[in-house]
Parts: structure tokens; C-alpha cells; sequence
């Protein structure tokens, strides 16, 4: 069976910027897929080159073993729920969700059933007859999804579709989103910023950077083992430690990346200690507490958990770690 | 923070200020029901409604009428369509020269309308293009394009642009995507930009002076029939007519586009 979506050596150039520079990935029927990179890293491009709203500069997409070139948006078994939203401002929420059934020609009993029904998934039942301005924008949110999902698309594209909202909306309906892609079982793509959302929600990560996917893999994959110091860095917060120090520590001079919750902070000179530091100070943060560290001028951080005992600023601390948790990135 | 009464002074000055616009057209009323036709006598010697009749029973006013509804509405026509194609182009497109263009598209209302004139006139005559009701036309609709143009490209700024996205991505092709989102997001801007345009035609006098052959619309009808001393309240009917006729669409086309300029979802 083919792949959802797949990326052929796929490039989409903008003048002398290249924006997707030689992408190569396969993304499976049902999985939830993240796209994850800072702003202008090409993830969004990526996006619209699959909604048919760019062209390839170069390199071949394909969803569900179907090529896409010259196949216009409005042919595209993909549907986009975009970051802005996009809902017709001059139509009620009824008429945004039937959008799309109102284009094919479905008659007007089949629409409004249709639409009520996808608002319904959407838990926003008896909204139909509101216009979008008087909606929140948890709730234009939510109408953006159903329309996009009224049309029974194989595969869903979401913009940043949380990027708008506050915090406790934004985990709300991160876990509603997972629940419901769960509950259709079709293949949603999904564009954000955030690591903490990619890593919660995704069933695997790609991880851009200028254009280009730096890892792709399972989000605990992508954590425990970033491939390059970008994903270490980018991907939950880690310790870079440079070749030279890693060839000191770990006998091989690559790059290595060690998480700072990983590291344990012991009395100096205590058995066991591999490096030693000095603390330069700590933030306390509730649930943990990060140590600033400088190891030999360079700047480490560990996180202790509530209860453990942190160190006076100024003092000469040991550190140690599980070898295991020193992980070399032979990456580029 | 400040009283919210404005001072009597100012108010006064408001007052002042709106009689000295609106009493002289109340004036130019009053003389349509006077009985006194060949010099403009304050205050009229009597009152009657016998003008109304004379001017029923004129044929020039009814050529002049006719010519002037029919410039205008072709001339709203074409520059709603030309109008609105060019502010799609700019608002969306970016591309080499654009400010030029721009600048190109909206400079016949900033000439003044001798300038137009004069050039269309020596371009008539050197294309060897007889004058006609298309000439006046053309001349009507170099500067009520820049009506249309003008509002169609502050809406279509305001319009975001994703709209159009998800409209396709919903299904629509090109042309439904214009029928069902396009136009009606920019249909009340249209409508004030057509009426406009209609408006500006209608009373238009100097280049049509310059691209009329022996034809007369309404304006230059009634700047004539004003060096005439006979049946001089003719006009003044004519005009309260015109007044009248053209205060009501204009009147609608408020009340249509109330409240539209806070359109929902376009906040941003």
C-alpha cells in the first residue's frame, strides 16, 4: 500500500531562497505526522506544496501513490485547516462547514445534515447559525476543523491551527485533536513551532531546519537521540557539549548532547563524579529546579526535582550522568 | 477628563457651517415654484406649479436626461468591471513597476478635469474618431475606473488572503472562488464605488465640454438654459428632480453598507 504522502527530493526555491531544499519523507496512512521547526525553516512550504497551493521547484509529491504535479488545490484529496482559520466572514458557521458540499452539488436537506453533523464532532452543536465574528477564537478553531473535515479528506493539513489560541485552550484541544484523529483514523499532517506539541501529540517528528528535515522519527527517538545539535537544541532544551569536550569525557570527538534532566548534581569529589563545576546560579520553577552550571567555561544546566538538594551559587559541585545518557550525534 | 458637552460657541459654528451648505440648495427649490421666469427675483413675487407641467412638456430636458442616464450607466459599467479587475491585480500581485501603475491607474482624478479633457479631445480628433455618446463615455470612465479602483483595492487589502486558499481547497475552481467568496466580500464595496462613479458622471461638465459633439447631458443642458432668461424656473425643477432622484439610491447605498467595515474574522 502506498504511503499517505510522499516526499520525492522535492525543493521549492523562491528566488535565490531555498525555502524546502531537497526534502525526502514518507508519511503512512493514518499516522499523525508533525512538522516541527523554528519560523522560515520550511515546514508551512511543505504544507502548501502538498495543499497544491506551490509548485516544486523540483523533486515529485505523491499522496496515496497519485502524482501531484499540475493537479490544481481543488482536485487534491487533501483538505488544509489554515492558521488564520480562512472562514468566510460573509457566511454563517452552517454555510463554512457546507462549503465544500455546496461546491460538489450536494443537495441543501444532505448539506445542513452534514454540516451539523461535523459540528457535532467538532462539539459545537446548534452553532450553525452564527456568523464567525461572533465566535471566539477557540471556537472559529473548531468550525476551521469541521469544514475541513466535512469533506471526508484522506489526508488533513493543519497550519499552526493552535498557534492562536492561550495556553489552556491550546492543551485542550491538543488532546481533542489527537482523540479525534484517533476516533477517523485518517492521516493528519500538522505544522508547528512548538516542540512541546509536536512532541505530544505526534505519532512521529520531522524536524526542520533551513529548509531541510534534520531527523525524522518517533518523538521519543527524536529526544532521546537528536541527530544533530540543532534537533538537540531545538527539541526540548539539552546540554551541546562541543568534540572536544565529548572526546575528553566519552574517548570519541563528536558532538554530543546531554539532556539536563539527566544530569545529577554530587558533593565535590564524591565517588562517581565524572566532571566537576560551579554553580552559578538557580531558578526555582515549581515542579523542578534548573542549576546554571560552568564546566571549565562551559555552560551546562541540570534540572533537579522537587526535594532534591540544590547547591549554594558559587559552589564547587561533582556532576555525573549515565553514560548511555551522553549521546554522540554523528550527524551533520 | 473633559466635559463631554461641546461649548455653545461651537455648536453655533457647526449650526452656521451646515446652513451656509444646505440652505442655497433649499434656495434653488424655492425658485422652482416661482412665478417670475426671467430674472431670479428674492423673494418670489408668488408661487405656483406650472414649471413642473412645462417641464414635463419639454423634449430637450428628456434628451438630456436620457443621455446622461445612459453615460453614466455604461460608464459605471465598464469602470466596474475594469476597476475591479486592476484592484485585484494590485492588491495580490507584486511585480516590477507596480507603484508606477498604480500611480498611473488612480492620476485622471487627481488631473484636473480641463487636462483630461483637452488631451482626449486632441486624441479624438487625431485618431480621426467622431464625437458621440461613446466619446463622452470614454472621457467618464478615465476617472470613474479610479472610483471603483479605489474601493475595490482598500477591500481587497482588508480581504485576507487565505480566503481564496480555502476556498479552492474546499473544492472551488477559479471561477467559483470568485462567484461565492471574491464578490460577495467585495460586493458593498462596489456598490459605493459604483454609485460613486454613477454620481461623478452624472454631474460631470468640464470633460464633457471637451468630448461631446452637439449632444447634451443634464449639466451642460442646464448650464445653458441658465444664460437663457425664459423659463428660467425649467431648471430649477430639473434640478430638484436630480437632487431628489439622486438622494435616494445614495441614501440606500449608506444604509447597505452600514456596519460592513467591521466584517467578521477580518480583525487582523
Amino acid at each position: 500500500m502506498p504511503a499517505a504522502v510522499t516526499f520525492r527530493n522535492v525543493s521549492r526555491h523562491f528566488g535565490a531562497v531555498r525555502a524546502v531544499d531537497d526534502v525526502t519523507v514518507e508519511i503512512a496512512e493514518g499516522e499523525f505526522f508533525a512538522m516541527l521547526g523554528p519560523s522560515g525553516s520550511g515546514k508551512t512550504t511543505c504544507l502548501r506544496l502538498v495543499a497544491g497551493f506551490e509548485q516544486p521547484t523540483a523533486g515529485e509529491i505523491a499522496v496515496f501513490g497519485q502524482n501531484m504535479a499540475g493537479v490544481p488545490p481543488y482536485r487534491r484529496p487533501v483538505n488544509t485547516v489554515f492558521q488564520d482559520y480562512a472562514l468566510f466572514p460573509h457566511l454563517n458557521v452552517r454555510d463554512n462547514v457546507a462549503y465544500g458540499l455546496m461546491i460538489a452539488g450536494r443537495g441543501r436537506a444532505e448539506r445542513h445534515r452534514a454540516a451539523e453533523a461535523a459540528l457535532e464532532l467538532v462539539q459545537l452543536p446548534g452553532y450553525g447559525d452564527r456568523k464567525p465574528g461572533q465566535l471566539s477564537g477557540g471556537q472559529r478553531q473548531r468550525v476551521a476543523l469541521a469544514r475541513a473535515l466535512v469533506l471526508e479528506p484522506r489526508v488533513l493539513l493543519l497550519d499552526e491551527p493552535l498557534g492562536a489560541l492561550d495556553l489552556k485552550l491550546r492543551e485542550q484541544m491538543q488532546e481533542e485533536l489527537k482523540a479525534l484523529q484517533r476516533k477517523l483514523g485518517i492521516t493528519f499532517v500538522f505544522v508547528t513551532h512548538d516542540q512541546g506539541e509536536a512532541l505530544s501529540m505526534a505519532d512521529r517528528v520531522a524536524v526542520f531546519n533551513q529548509g531541510r528535515i534534520a531527523q525524522v522519527g518517533a518523538p521519543s527517538d527524536v529526544y532521546d537521540r537528536p541527530a544533530t545539535p540543532f534537533v538537540a537544541d531545538f527539541v526540548g532544551s539539552s546540554n551541546v557539549l562541543p568534540p572536544e569536550v565529548t572526546g575528553r569525557l566519552a574517548g570519541r570527538r563528536l558532538p554530543a548532547s546531554l539532556r539536563p534532566e539527566l544530569v545529577r548534581i554530587l558533593p565535590p569529589g564524591a565517588a562517581g563524579s565524572l566532571a566537576t563545576a560551579r554553580v552559578i546560579s538557580t531558578q526555582f520553577h515549581g515542579a523542578v529546579t534548573r542549576v546554571h552550571l560552568s564546566m571549565d567555561g562551559l555552560d551546562l544546566a541540570a534540572l533537579l526535582p522537587r526535594g532534591a538538594r540544590v547547591p549554594e551559587e558559587g559552589a564547587a559541585v561533582g556532576l555525573s550522568w549515565d553514560p548511555d545518557d551522553l549521546h554522540l550525534m554523528d550527524g551533520t | 477628563m473633559r466635559s463631554e458637552r461641546a461649548p455653545l460657541w461651537l455648536k453655533a459654528a457647526a449650526a452656521a457651517g451646515l446652513l451656509f451648505l444646505h440652505v442655497p440648495i433649499l434656495i434653488i427649490f424655492a425658485y422652482a415654484f416661482t412665478t417670475e421666469d426671467k430674472t431670479y427675483q428674492w423673494p418670489p413675487p408668488g408661487f405656483t406649479l406650472q414649471w413642473f407641467g412645462v417641464t414635463w412638456n419639454r423634449p430637450d430636458v428628456w434628451q438630456a436626461l436620457g443621455l446622461s442616464v445612459r453615460v453614466a450607466a455604461i460608464s459605471t459599467l465598464i469602470a466596474l468591471v475594469l476597476g475591479t479587475l486592476a484592484a485585484a491585480a494590485m492588491a495580490r500581485a507584486r511585480f516590477f513597476g507596480r507603484e508606477v501603475i498604480s500611480l498611473l491607474v488612480i492620476l485622471p482624478i487627481a488631473l484636473p478635469g480641463i487636462i483630461t479633457g483637452i488631451s482626449l479631445r486632441s486624441a479624438f480628433n487625431l485618431g480621426g474618431i467622431a464625437f458621440s455618446t461613446w466619446t463622452i463615455v470614454l472621457g467618464h470612465a478615465t476617472f470613474c475606473i479610479v472610483v471603483v479602483y479605489n474601493n475595490a483595492v482598500a477591500r481587497f487589502r482588508r480581504t485576507s488572503a487565505s480566503l481564496v486558499e480555502a476556498s479552492m481547497d474546499l473544492g472551488a475552481n477559479g471561477f467559483q472562488t470568485f462567484r461565492h467568496v471574491t464578490l460577495p466580500n467585495i460586493a458593498t464595496a462596489l456598490l459605493a464605488g459604483g454609485m460613486l462613479a454613477f454620481a461623478l458622471s452624472f454631474d460631470e461638465v468640464i470633460v464633457t465640454t471637451f468630448t461631446a459633439g452637439q449632444q447634451q447631458t443634464l449639466p451642460i443642458w442646464m448650464l445653458e438654459e441658465l444664460v437663457r432668461p425664459r423659463q428660467r424656473p425649467v431648471t430649477n425643477v430639473v434640478a430638484m428632480v436630480v437632487v431628489l432622484v439622486t438622494f435616494l439610491p445614495i441614501l440606500g447605498a449608506y444604509y447597505l453598507t452600514r456596519g460592513t467595515d467591521t466584517v467578521a474574522g477580518q480583525g487582523k
